[in-house]
């Protein structure tokens, strides 16, 4: 297993390479070869893994060196912190940063504990790391092409993006090992580092926008990481363990409860939403990084860890009603939204909140269904978001009004937009099955309000995905010439990520019995079957019925002869479908605009609430958890 | 095998019995508006009048997606009828549904893509109390299986009389009866044409209208799963009760104006957690 220091090291290595390349195509060239040798190296673990028996692995014993070294990176990361937030004169940050740092360097110092085992791999660490390798290396892929388009674009902005990339591969490395740490405060360490990074990524373009935004992300992200080392310290002076399995096997109610904290912030839950859609500002591939590999998937990584501690308890109350509320509220707010990236966001918001929702319940059910949906949201979420910046780059907007007729204009973008959206909410794709098992798991949970918002918030899905997909399908002919300024290595990673959402849906009852199961098996000793017999023949019903119907139809239909005939515009047709003539006997354009409901479901109106709601449950649970604990 | 004569059952007769109920609608519908009303057949004549017309389409998808929309609905229809599961069964539904709005986009037409999003926002008011009821059934019988449900010692209904009334107020939506005929209505003088059947034609409205009696037949078989048990004599009590409400949405039908899309959306979401949500509360907390 000696791969796995250099899983880490090998993408930490890149960030710092590929900044001194000036030449832009060298610098593309080593981009593919890293983020090559990231997808070789994972795979590779995984053979090697899967053929000593794929069971439990601990590694690195006690290494002080690295102790202390990951201790003085800390301290750079706060001295780091400290002198950025000088500069754009946000000072309480600071307060933030420093606290943490030094609460954890005095546990640290006066109280060490002993750490048996550093890191650590099982199923659910080696799903993360296939996630996060494949997702994620596609996405540095991509965005060589997109960087290149980006700034051929906004020529109003500085290129860096040597120091992009760079970024990109620190993310990859810190995701590694945020999943593959045991230790708590090594896990600590890689979680600032992936909070830094994000705040570094979202700032990219230095407008004010842009800067405001980073800050507003560093702030939500360095509290859960205060949350996270408080954990630690408590952790370490009441139960005298900093390993994250002895302390979800103990159960202790204040670390686990702390950790969650942590959880919820990172998973972007309310009233910690706004910095995952502020962090739109950001060239698209962060954001696809952010949304779907990394980041947000660190929080509810942490939360399924923890999922076995918090089963039946108050801190499994307030995590579930967190993520049940957040799944609601966000998916309202997405059907107000007209920016493709916005909505994107606000649907992740959500997604992460159904995941949220059944990790805090914490049943074997819920976790299943969390494990899949994460995995299915992962790879949709990150083709979307890569098609939606090619479709940017190619409109000059990403508004979803100007996605009206996409069909006809840019027909391959189109259909890996609709693979993506169809993988998002429609049956039989993974999602959908998810959402259903957790359906029951609440129900057997006996926890009604989470039903209640599933019930809901599935209805609300429903409308802000069908009305974007019909935008997309309309036939409507613009004299607007559009030309496809995709490149070839962007196509690349979009049809690989169209193949893995295709192959997920079809392979579904193998990911099921050979991927998931042996996660629950993992984390709660028993497993059973989730899919009964019964289900997989109704979901290969529904398969075969997706798939081939309009597959069939088409068939049937390409050969029936028809007269076409202009549609009927209330005035008289000018005969192209586009223009009419008006009561002035002129000419009009037809424009047609979706609904978006904005005074019932806009974030003007639902965010002020959603934050007041959530945040008033956090503290006051909080404050009941800690203060029966103490 | 009497899942598969009962699939079989559903797939042949249902558009017949569908259309029957259409022609016993119009008629009583005249009845109360004071007028004779159609033959009994008429929606035969119709349906055949609709096959014979020419070909004309506005463009080259929406046939496929109106085909797709008639098949989606089949399957559901199915599923139900083979006993098989309810949730399953409601989610092909919506995404039957969805093909419908697909087809009535794809023309990029004002007035159906008005009927589009009003769709959309239909599904989006009925959905919540679908999927309430069928957390109900499992609360009430244990199974999300039909097949389970129609074998109780008793009828659903009586632990789950709120469900029924919600699901009757929703039914309203999905007969596309006033008030909530936002979409389309079976009469063309609108503020939006026919909505989202402004550009169908012919044999393309021909399969929209055989399909929607595959709904209309699918939807009163989830009524008649309130009434059905074990024993034979629920059979002819769940036709009954069905007719029963299939008249009480025509009088609704007609004495009532059509709403806005507001008072849909908030009609439907309050009487849905006032009746299903108070309903499957109490039933949770009875288990």
């Amino acid at each position: 297993m000696a791969i796995i220091p250099i899983l880490i090291a090998w993408p930490a290595l890149m960030a710092l390479v590929i900044p001194s390349i000036r030449d832009t195509a060298i610098r593309g060239r080593v981009v593919y070869l890293g983020a090559g040798v990231v997808m070789a190296l994972a795979a590779f673990l995984l053979v090697g893994w899967l053929q000593g028996g794929g069971g439990i692995l601990d590694l690195v014993g006690p290494v002080p060196v690295i102790d202390h070294l990951m201790l003085a990176g800390e301290f750079a990361l706060m001295a780091l912190i400290v002198v950025l937030c000088i500069k754009y004169k946000k000072y309480p940050v600071i307060l933030l940063s420093v606290a943490q740092t030094v609460l954890m360097a005095w546990s640290e110092l006066t109280n060490p504990v002993e750490s048996p085992t550093h890191l650590r791999i099982d199923c659910l660490t080696m799903l993360m790391i296939v996630i996060v390798a494949m997702v994620g290396g596609l996405i540095c892929i991509y965005a060589v092409g997109y960087m290149k388009a980006y700034h051929h674009h906004h020529t109003e902005y500085r290129d860096r993006s040597g120091f992009f990339f760079s970024m990109l591969f620190f993310f990859l490395a810190a995701m590694f090992g945020v999943v593959l740490s045991e230790n708590l405060i090594w896990m600590y360490f890689f979680w600032e580092i992936t909070s830094v990074i994000s705040f570094l990524l979202i700032g990219y373009t230095h407008t004010e926008e842009a800067i405001n935004n980073s800050f507003h992300a560093l702030w939500m992200n360095l509290l859960g990481g205060l949350g996270f080392a408080i954990a630690i310290v408590v952790a370490a002076q009441t139960i005298h363990t900093v390993q994250l399995n002895e302390v979800v096997a103990d159960g202790a109610v204040i670390p686990v409860v702390l950790l969650a904290f942590a959880g919820l912030t990172k998973s972007a839950q309310l009233p910690f939403s706004s910095w995952l859609f502020g962090a739109m500002v950001a060239p698209t591939p962060s954001s696809a990084l952010l949304h779907s590999a990394t980041m947000v998937k660190a929080g509810v990584y942490l939360l399924i860890r923890l999922a076995p501690a918090m089963a039946g308890n108050m801190t499994g109350m307030m995590v579930s009603f967190i993520g049940g509320f957040t799944f609601i509220a966000a998916s309202m707010m997405a059907i107000a939204q007209n920016d493709g990236k916005k909505l994107l966001a606000f649907s992740t918001i959500s997604n992460l909140g159904l995941i949220v929702a059944c990790a805090g319940i914490g049943a074997e059910e819920t976790i299943w269904a969390a494990v899949l949906l994460m995995l299915f949201h992962a790879v949709s979420k990150s083709m979307l978001f890569q098609a939606v910046g090619s479709i940017e780059n190619c409109l000059g907007s990403r508004d979803i009004e100007d996605m009206h007729g996409l069909l006809l204009r840019l027909p391959k973008l189109t259909y890996i937009m609709g693979i993506g959206i169809a993988g998002m909410y429609l049956a039989p794709f993974g999602m959908l099955i998810s959402k259903w098992v957790a359906l029951r798991a609440f129900v057997d949970a006996n926890n009604y309000l989470l039903v209640i918002f599933l019930a809901y918030g599935s209805a609300t899905t429903m409308l802000y995905w069908s009305k974007w997909l019909c935008k997309l399908v309309s036939l409507h002919h613009t004299k607007v010439q559009v030309t496809d300024v995709t490149r070839k290595d962007q196509y690349f990673s979009m049809y690989i990520h169209a193949g893995a959402t295709l192959g997920l849906c079809l392979l579904f009852p193998l990911v099921s019995s050979k991927v998931v199961t042996p996660i629950i098996q993992e984390l709660y000793g028993t497993a059973h079957e989730v899919l009964s017999m019964s289900v997989l023949t109704t979901m290969a019903i529904m398969l075969v019925s997706v798939l081939f119907v309009p597959a069939l139809m088409f068939l049937l239909t390409r050969s029936t002869h028809r007269d076409y005939v202009p549609i009927y515009m209330g005035g008289a047709n000018e005969g192209d479908n586009t223009y009419f003539v008006n009561s002035y006997g002129e000419p009009e354009h037809l424009y047609l605009s979706n609904w978006y409901l904005r005074f019932e479901f806009g974030r003007r109106r639902l965010m002020r609430p959603g934050v007041i709601i959530s945040a008033g449950v956090i503290i006051v649970m909080m404050c009941v958890i800690i203060g029966g604990a103490v | 095998m009497m899942q598969v004569v009962s699939v079989l059952a559903y797939l042949l007769l249902a558009p017949l019995a569908g259309a029957l109920l259409d022609g016993l609608d119009r008629r009583v519908s005249a009845r109360m508006q004071g007028r004779q009303g159609p033959p009994m057949l008429q929606p035969f004549y119709d349906l055949k009048k609709l096959f014979t017309k020419q070909m004309i389409a506005v463009n080259s998808v929406q046939m496929l997606l109106n085909l797709s929309y008639l098949v989606f609905l089949a399957v559901a229809g199915s599923l139900l009828f083979a006993g098989a599961d309810i949730l399953m069964c409601l989610f092909i539904l919506s995404t039957a549904d969805l093909f419908l709005v697909m087809a009535a986009s794809s023309d990029s037409s004002p007035f159906s893509t008005l009927g589009a999003g009003r769709e959309m926002i239909q599904m989006m008011a009925y959905e919540p109390l679908t999927l309430l009821m069928a957390v109900g059934f499992y609360l009430a019988t244990g199974s999300f299986q039909v097949g389970d449900i129609v074998r109780m010692p008793y009828s659903a209904v009586l632990t789950m009389p709120g469900f029924l009334l919600g699901f009757m107020f929703i039914t309203a939506i999905k007969l596309r009866k006033s008030p909530f005929d936002l979409s389309t209505s079976h009469h063309a003088h609108q503020e939006m044409v026919k909505g989202i059947t402004t550009e169908m034609a012919g044999p393309t409205l021909a399969i929209m209208n055989i399909a929607e009696y595959y709904e209309m037949v699918l939807m009163l078989g989830l009524m008649a799963l309130f009434f059905l048990n074990e024993h034979w004599w629920s059979w002819p009590v769940a036709i009954a009760a069905c007719l029963v409400v299939y008249l009480l949405e025509i009088l609704w039908d007609n004495a009532a104006a059509r709403v806005k899309w507001r008072v849909l959306l908030d009609s439907c979401w309050v009487v849905t957690l006032l009746t299903g949500g108070l309903n499957g509360l109490i039933l949770m907390l009875v288990r």
